[in-house]
Formats: C-alpha cells, sequence, structure tokens
C-alpha cells in the first residue's frame, strides 16, 4: 500500500452507536461510585461494631480471623474490620473530594485566563504552575504534611497544594484551543463581552477532559492520601482511614492477612469504580456522541 | 458625494515577517451594495475581512466605518459597531459552539447587548431562523445534527441578529455542496434586498461573484491589482492575473471554454515578496520593466498617473476601473 | 486494461446500502468522472475498490473486476499488490497522503520499493514522474509540510506514475487547491492519458470540473448512479431530474474572453513553475 492513509470519510454510521458502550462504563463506574457514596451515608445503619470505628478497643478479641460474628475479622486492637472498613468511605473518599473541589476552584479559574487571554497574563501563570509542577508530587505533600500538625486537614492541603497545577495546564491547553476557533471570534465580532464568551462558551467546551480527569483522580488521591496517612502523617489513630488502617496492619500481614487486606480492596474498589465513572462520563459528555443516526 | 460606508485606505497586515496585507484600499457604499474580494490563497483577502471588522490590529492604514475610525472605537461607539458590522465564517463546523443549541446560539447577541428579553430573544431567534429558510423547529438541535449548509444558514441568521449594515461573508460557500452552495446564493440575494445590505464577498471563485456583487477587486500578495464593476471586469480584465484567475474556472459548456492560461510557478512567498510587480514572476506578459518598477494602482486607459485623471479614460466607458499593471492597456485591447 | 466495477453494494451492518452501483466501467485510456454531492457514496466507491471499505467497518457485496480479475473478497496480500501497482489513488487532503515525519522522497521511495522496485529504480523512475508534473526532483528531499497543497498532489500523481498504475483513482483532488493551482493539476492530469496511457476515475462535486476533464461522467445520488454516459452528452441534455438539478446549480459565469495576446514583446513567460 502507498504512503496513503485513509481520507478522513465523514460518513454515517462509522462511529459505533453511541448508545451502548460509553453507558456501560458509565453504568458500571456509577454504581461503584454510588455504592462508595452509600456506604459513606449509611456506614453508621450498617456497621455492625459501630464504636469500633471510633475509641473502643478489645483488648480479648485481638487479631481474630474473619468468622461469622466479625465478618473481616479483627485488627490489632480487637476493632471490627468491617466496620471501620465501612466507616472508612467516610474519610479517604471525603478527603478525595475536598482536595479536589480546591484544585479546580484554583485550576479552572487560572487556567482559563491563561489559555483564553495569553501574552503576559498566561506567561506569568504558567511560571507559577511551572514552579508548582516543578516538585515531585508527593515529595511536596510530604513536606508539607511534615511541617503542619498531624491530621486530615494537612493532609487535604498538602495534597491540593501539589494537585492543582495538573488542572491550571490541562484546563489552559483546553481553553488556548477553543479561543482559537472561529465561533469564539465571531463572538467577538457580534460584541459580547469577554466575560460571557468565558463563561458560555470557553468554559463549557474546556471541561469534558478535566470531567474525566477528576473522575480519574479521586483514585489518584485516595491513593496519595493513604500514603502519607502510611507514613504517619496524615490521620491518626483512631480515625478509620484506609491508607492508616494498612499502616497499621502491614506488620501482622503474613499472619493476619485480613487486616491490610480489606482497607486495601476498599482502596482499590473506589478508585476503580471512580476510574470507570470518569471514561464513561467522557464518552458522554461529547454532544457528538450523543446523537448518532 | 455621499460617504462611503466603508473605506479602507492603504491598509497593512503583519504576522511576524508575513505582508498579509501590503497597502490596499476599498470603498463600499452604503446598502443593497456587494464588493467582491476575489483572490486565492496568500492574497490577503480574508485577512482584510477580518482587519475590516476589528478582529486584527493592522500595522498600518485605516478602515473608517461610516466615517469613524473603527481602530479608536470605545465603549459604547464600539459596541454600536459590533452591531453594525457582522461576519460569516467559511467554516460551517467551527463557527457554531458546538455545544449550543442553535436556538440559543441566534438568540446569544440580542440578549449579550440586551436587545430582548429573554422570552422575546427567543422568539426573535425563530424568526430569524424563518428567515434564513430554516424551520423554527430546528432551535432546539445542536450544530452536529444539521448538515452544512443549514449550518451555514445558523450562522448568517446569528449574524443578523444585531441587524448589522454590512456584512462580511468569507468564503461563505467554499465548504458546501454546489446545490446547499446555490441555495446560500439566493438567501444573500434576498437578504441585500430585503434589508438593504451592504457586503463584502471574499472568495477565491468568480462564479459567484457576478450575480451579488456590483464591484469587484481581485487581490494577489495583500494588494488589489485590478478592481471595478464586476461584469466589466469579468468580460475585459486588464491585468494578466485577472486573465488567469478567470480563465481557470472551469466551465460546463464547451462553447464557452476559451484558451486557458496556466499560470506556473508557486504563489510567492510573502514574507519575501518579489521585486518590483509581485507577480512578475508568473506573469506571462512580464517585461523588465515589472522586474523593477512596482505598478501603481491607477485608472486604466487614461494616461498613467493617480486615478482621478478622467477625459480617455471615461469617454472609453473605463472610469471606476482600477488596475495596477504597467501593460493594462494592451491586455484591455486583446 | 478496464476497471469494471458493479453490480456492486457497499453497506454499514443492516442499513440500507451507501453504495448501489449497476454498473461503472473505465475503460484503456479513458477518464471517467463520477460526480455528486457529499453523502451520495462516491467516496465509499472509491475505498470499495481499493478493498478498504473493511476499515471503515463497510460490508462489500458484488464484484470489481479489474482486467477481469475479480477484487472483491480478495485476500489483503493479493490485494497489496494490486492498491498502487495497478490502481493508485490520490485523496482530496493531499497533505494526508503524507507522513509529515518523513520525506516525501523516502515514502515514495518505500512505497516503490514496497511493489519490487530497488533504491535506484524507484528513484529514477520517481524523477520522470516529477518531471512529467513540472516539478523539480530536489523537492523530494522536502518535508511534506514544506510543500504547497498543490505540489504535493503533483507528488502523489508523480507516484501513481513511477508505479506505473493502469488506473488512477482521483477522490476530490483538486477541491481544496486555489483555482489557478487546480488548472494545472488538471491540465497534468489530462496529459497523462497521452504519456502514461493511465485512465482516470475522477470524483467531485465540482460539474465543471468533471466537465472539462472528463470524457465520460456518471452521476451518483444516494448510492445510486443515475445517469451515466458521455460527458458533453449528459452535461448538455441531462435527462435525469437530479442531474439537471446539479447544473442548474451551478453558478453562471459572464462568457469567457479569449485570452493572454499570443506574442507580445517582453521576457519569455516565467519557466513552468520548478525548474528554477
Amino acid at each position: 500500500m502507498i504512503g496513503v492513509e485513509l481520507p478522513a470519510v465523514g460518513l454515517a454510521g462509522t462511529t459505533e452507536p453511541a448508545g451502548r458502550r460509553p453507558r456501560g462504563l458509565l453504568a458500571a463506574g456509577g454504581v461503584i461510585a454510588g455504592l462508595i457514596v452509600l456506604t459513606a451515608l449509611l456506614a453508621p445503619l450498617f456497621a455492625p461494631f459501630p464504636t469500633d470505628a471510633g475509641t473502643a478497643t478489645h483488648p480479648f478479641a485481638v487479631l481474630r480471623p474473619p468468622s461469622a460474628h466479625h465478618w473481616l475479622g479483627t485488627d490489632a486492637v480487637g476493632r471490627d474490620v468491617l466496620s471501620r472498613v465501612l466507616y472508612g468511605a467516610r474519610v479517604s473518599p471525603l478527603i478525595a473530594f475536598y482536595v479536589l473541589v480546591i484544585a479546580c476552584l484554583i485550576g479552572i479559574p487560572l487556567g482559563v485566563a491563561a489559555g483564553y487571554f495569553g501574552g503576559w497574563l498566561d506567561e506569568v501563570i504558567m511560571r507559577i504552575t511551572d514552579i508548582f509542577l516543578a516538585f515531585p508530587a508527593l515529595l511536596l505533600a510530604l513536606a508539607l504534611a511534615a511541617l503542619l500538625p498531624a491530621s486530615l486537614t494537612s493532609v487535604t492541603i498538602a495534597i491540593a497544594v501539589t494537585w492543582w497545577p495538573w488542572y491550571t495546564r490541562l484546563i489552559r491547553g483546553q481553553a488556548a484551543s477553543v479561543a482559537g476557533r472561529p465561533f469564539i471570534e465571531g463572538c467577538r465580532a457580534l460584541g459580547i463581552p469577554a466575560w460571557r464568551i468565558l463563561l458560555r462558551h470557553v468554559l463549557p467546551n474546556s471541561l469534558t477532559p478535566l470531567i474525566v480527569q477528576v473522575s480519574l483522580d479521586v483514585g489518584g488521591v485516595i491513593l496519595t492520601a493513604s500514603a502519607l496517612s502510611f507514613l504517619g502523617l496524615g490521620a491518626q489513630d483512631p480515625t478509620p482511614d484506609w491508607g492508616l488502617m494498612v499502616a497499621q496492619g502491614q506488620n501482622y500481614f503474613t499472619t493476619a492477612w485480613w487486616v491490610v487486606t480489606f482497607p486495601g480492596l476498599a482502596i482499590m474498589m473506589t478508585a476503580f469504580g471512580f476510574n470507570l465513572l470518569g471514561d464513561g462520563l467522557r464518552d458522554v459528555l461529547d454532544p457528538r456522541k450523543v446523537f448518532v443516526r | 458625494m455621499s460617504l462611503p460606508l466603508l473605506e479602507v485606505s492603504d491598509l497593512a497586515v503583519r504576522f511576524g515577517p508575513v505582508r498579509a496585507v501590503d497597502g490596499l484600499s476599498l470603498r463600499l457604499p452604503a446598502g443593497p451594495f456587494g464588493l467582491a474580494l476575489v483572490g486565492e490563497s496568500g492574497s490577503g483577502k480574508t485577512t482584510t475581512g477580518r482587519a475590516v471588522l476589528r478582529l486584527i490590529r493592522p500595522a498600518g492604514g485605516a478602515v473608517r466605518f461610516d466615517g469613524a475610525d473603527v481602530m479608536r472605537l470605545r465603549g459604547g461607539a464600539l459596541r454600536a459597531f459590533r452591531r453594525a458590522a457582522q461576519i460569516v465564517f467559511q467554516d460551517p463546523d467551527g463557527s457554531l459552539d458546538p455545544r449550543m443549541r442553535i436556538g440559543n446560539a441566534v438568540a446569544e447577541p440580542l440578549l449579550a447587548h440586551r436587545l430582548a428579553p429573554r422570552a422575546l430573544a427567543r422568539e426573535r431567534a425563530a424568526e430569524l431562523l424563518g428567515e434564513v429558510g430554516l424551520e423554527p423547529a430546528l432551535a432546539g438541535r445542536y450544530p452536529h445534527q444539521l448538515s452544512g449548509g443549514q449550518r451555514q444558514r445558523v450562522a448568517i441568521a446569528r449574524a443578523l441578529s444585531v441587524e448589522p449594515r454590512l456584512l462580511v461573508l468569507d468564503e461563505p460557500t467554499s465548504a458546501l455542496d454546489v446545490r446547499a452552495q446555490a441555495r446560500i446564493l439566493e438567501l444573500v440575494g434576498r437578504l441585500r434586498k430585503e434589508r438593504r445590505l451592504a457586503y463584502l464577498l471574499i472568495t477565491h471563485n468568480f462564479g459567484i461573484v457576478s450575480e451579488l456583487c456590483e464591484q469587484t477587486a481581485v487581490l494577489y500578495l495583500g494588494r488589489v491589482v485590478e478592481s471595478g464593476p464586476t461584469g466589466e471586469l469579468l468580460g475585459r480584465p486588464a491585468h494578466p492575473y485577472t486573465v488567469a484567475l478567470r480563465s481557470a474556472v472551469p466551465e460546463i459548456d464547451p462553447q464557452q471554454r476559451r484558451s486557458r492560461v496556466i499560470l506556473h510557478g508557486e504563489p510567492p512567498d510573502a514574507t519575501n515578496p518579489p521585486p518590483g510587480c509581485v507577480f512578475h514572476p508568473r506573469c506571462p506578459l512580464a517585461i523588465e520593466r515589472c522586474r523593477v518598477e512596482v505598478p501603481v494602482l491607477r485608472q486604466v486607459g487614461g494616461p498613467v498617473g493617480p486615478a482621478g485623471s478622467a477625459g480617455a479614460a471615461e469617454s472609453a466607458g473605463l472610469a471606476d476601473r482600477l488596475v495596477a499593471c504597467h501593460r493594462a492597456e494592451e491586455v484591455l485591447a486583446s | 486494461m478496464s476497471l469494471d466495477i458493479g453490480p456492486l453494494r457497499v453497506r454499514f451492518g443492516d442499513r440500507p446500502g451507501v453504495v448501489n452501483i449497476e454498473n461503472l466501467t473505465i475503460a484503456d485510456g479513458e477518464i471517467v468522472g463520477l460526480a455528486g454531492e457529499s453523502g451520495s457514496g462516491k467516496s465509499m466507491t472509491t475505498l470499495a475498490v481499493l478493498g478498504l471499505a473493511r476499515t471503515v467497518g463497510a460490508t462489500v457485496e458484488g464484484s470489481i473486476r479489474l482486467n477481469g480479475r475479480e477484487l472483491v473478497g480478495l485476500p489483503e496480500r493479493d490485494m497489496r499488490q494490486v492498491r498502487g501497482r495497478r490502481i493508485a489513488a490520490i485523496f482530496q487532503s493531499p497533505a494526508m497522503a503524507f507522513n509529515p515525519v518523513f520525506r516525501v522522497g523516502s515514502v515514495a521511495s518505500r512505497a516503490l520499493r514496497l511493489h519490487g522496485l530497488t533504491g535506484t529504480e524507484a528513484a529514477d523512475r520517481m524523477a520522470i514522474g516529477m518531471r512529467q508534473m513540472l516539478l523539480s526532483a530536489d523537492l523530494l528531499r522536502r518535508y511534506p509540510g514544506q510543500l504547497s497543497g498543490g505540489q504535493l498532489q503533483r507528488v502523489a500523481i508523480a507516484l501513481a506514475i513511477a508505479l506505473r498504475a493502469q488506473v488512477l483513482l482521483a477522490d476530490e483532488p483538486t477541491s481544496a487547491l486555489d483555482v489557478t493551482v487546480q488548472a494545472e493539476v488538471l491540465d497534468l492530469l489530462r496529459g497523462l492519458r497521452a504519456t502514461e496511457g493511465m485512465s482516470v476515475l475522477f470524483i467531485s462535486h465540482d460539474l465543471a470540473v468533471v466537465a472539462e476533464l472528463c470524457d465520460r461522467v456518471a452521476v451518483m445520488r444516494a448510492g445510486v448512479i443515475v445517469e451515466q454516459g458521455e460527458a458533453a452528452q449528459v452535461l448538455a441534455a441531462p435527462t435525469d431530474p437530479y442531474t439537471s438539478d446539479l447544473l442548474a446549480a451551478v453558478p453562471a459565469l459572464p462568457p469567457a474572453l479569449p485570452g493572454l495576446p499570443p506574442a507580445l514583446p517582453g521576457l519569455p513567460p516565467a519557466p513552468p513553475g520548478g525548474l528554477q
């Protein structure tokens, strides 16, 4: 075959009927993510030993394997793993939520401004962003978390600080690309004020990759928070943070695998579920794919 | 003489080292009137259209709308200008926000300029859609659900919403099939009559200008090489490039086909234009003088001097025919 | 040489066919035009002939015979021998034919070598092709981004010449080009018949271009050929209302003029482009 590539023939029917595949992903992801949220909300209802998620300890029930009484076993101080895992759904995902909201609140306006206006504003914003990006995220988070008193708030702030630059850069790229499209020029020609162009045209057309990225990042933030907790910089005992639980249980891994495994699985499921959600959202959000004859 | 609606004087636009527009002047009276800017890639026609609407900052020259310097407008006067002069782009794909339903897209300028409250704007949008030949029921659709021709109509409706007096049409039909093209041209003709529009039709296709434009200006490398009444210019061109351009248009009717002037060589480099007449490297009639002396845009037929010297030109019915070529008279005579 | 298309049906899944051709033949040395609007199925026809319809998810049923040999259903290995060597193709976007990270000469050379030529033979043949297209062989050392649309299209045609293809499928090759460049390319395409004996299937929505270039024309609508015959005949006296419709839509120009004065004192005209 000659070095001839296929022409971009716009043919009806060359894209898969959008109805099916993306909805599948979205549904699966949505279900899992929904479950996590439900768990967080309803933990008090379902947890057999709610106090175990708090300050209760049971020195006589230490490291019991999974049984009818304790479905997921007990940990090093005798607390019910199931209850702690369920309550953990309130902790890690919540951190992720706060981190991502903060990162978006900072990243979106900066990114849109940099992308649309360009020029010196773009330069200034991007150089500041570059500085933050130059630090390896985990190290920066570590450093910050170490400086601040160990707590969930510190972890949240530390991670948010390292997260916003990525979003700025992402949005800026999108915004710049959108700003170059003829319809934006048309808006300017129509005398539509800049704020309106940004809000109703640039922003909606720049958000899709961000929405997808945010869903994918839920897992990432949880993992980072867990790592920090694992290192002792975040949640403190008795908070039922999954990362902390993994940290606390690592010494018993060979003898009491359930202490580490179930919180670990919870982290994995959450990350996975939100990943699927992100993938599903990406396809569904493209108006082009919404309507295929 | 009444004030022209649009007057461009010696416009110069540069993109870095590229001189996209280099000393271009034109005049457009109030509507109904059509001026065609014809040229190929690199001629500067699209850039001129954008500069006229203040979408690009020129490096030199002036654009006057209703007598006022467009580049100096501010505040209320600028907003008024934005309503009075509009543009429709070539690419029906990129000219509409893919995420906005077309009804909202047409209503948006009304809302942005506070010309109508929300409910009324929606009604007005439906009317406009009807005016451009689209069913108002389509208002709920997204751009990708419409054909190219329909999208182009939406773009026109959006431009019309602010009641402009000048419309710049940048290759409005290049991306369309022949029937969709015919319908758009018909629409423009109708709007011209009904709204007394003045428009600048930018195109590389001579075929579409004769019905719609009284005057035509032929552009090459950022300058006007010939201009005049459309029928005259097409029937009896005075510049070799116009001849070549005209002869390059394919004809269905074999009777109409004549010998074709094939231009060889590549379009010139805008960062480094040839000396003398910029067309001379490709011109079949180039002589020594063309290599050395830049031809001035002048009235054809009269003595070589600044435009305005009537007499011989007028009697030959050539007043208003401007050309930038040393051998224009010979071209005309053939 | 003859390329016989039809009866041919191309469809996507269970949906009604996008192409439904009874019969379309390109004989030796003919230039046949396939005219129609977008969505008429003309591009799909090209893909079907090249055996590429599968790659966009379409099913091809029926017959396409090149010199009597059936192409539909031919295994990919054999089809690869046909593509380029026997049936060459150029498309609307010349830039898409060339990988931007390679020099155009390398792409051409690779294609030629894939069809069994040695490096030297490839270079020689390309040089001939380029000369036919009035381009300097030096241009082969450039990257696609350094050549204009018209030049790229001519390089693609030069490659078809070098391959000694019997048929050239040209899918809207001049639609993206300036009108004077288009005139030059059309002129060169016309010459192909005389010098190379190459037949051309010229696909376009522009009836005027088809009228000027083609011996015969087939008008396509919604996958079906509604009218077919001698170009002059069909376009002067169409029998199908769709054809009349299309013709009526072509904008009219005031009558053409004789052309430039033949002999005038002055410099000889600039030499055919690219050779300086």
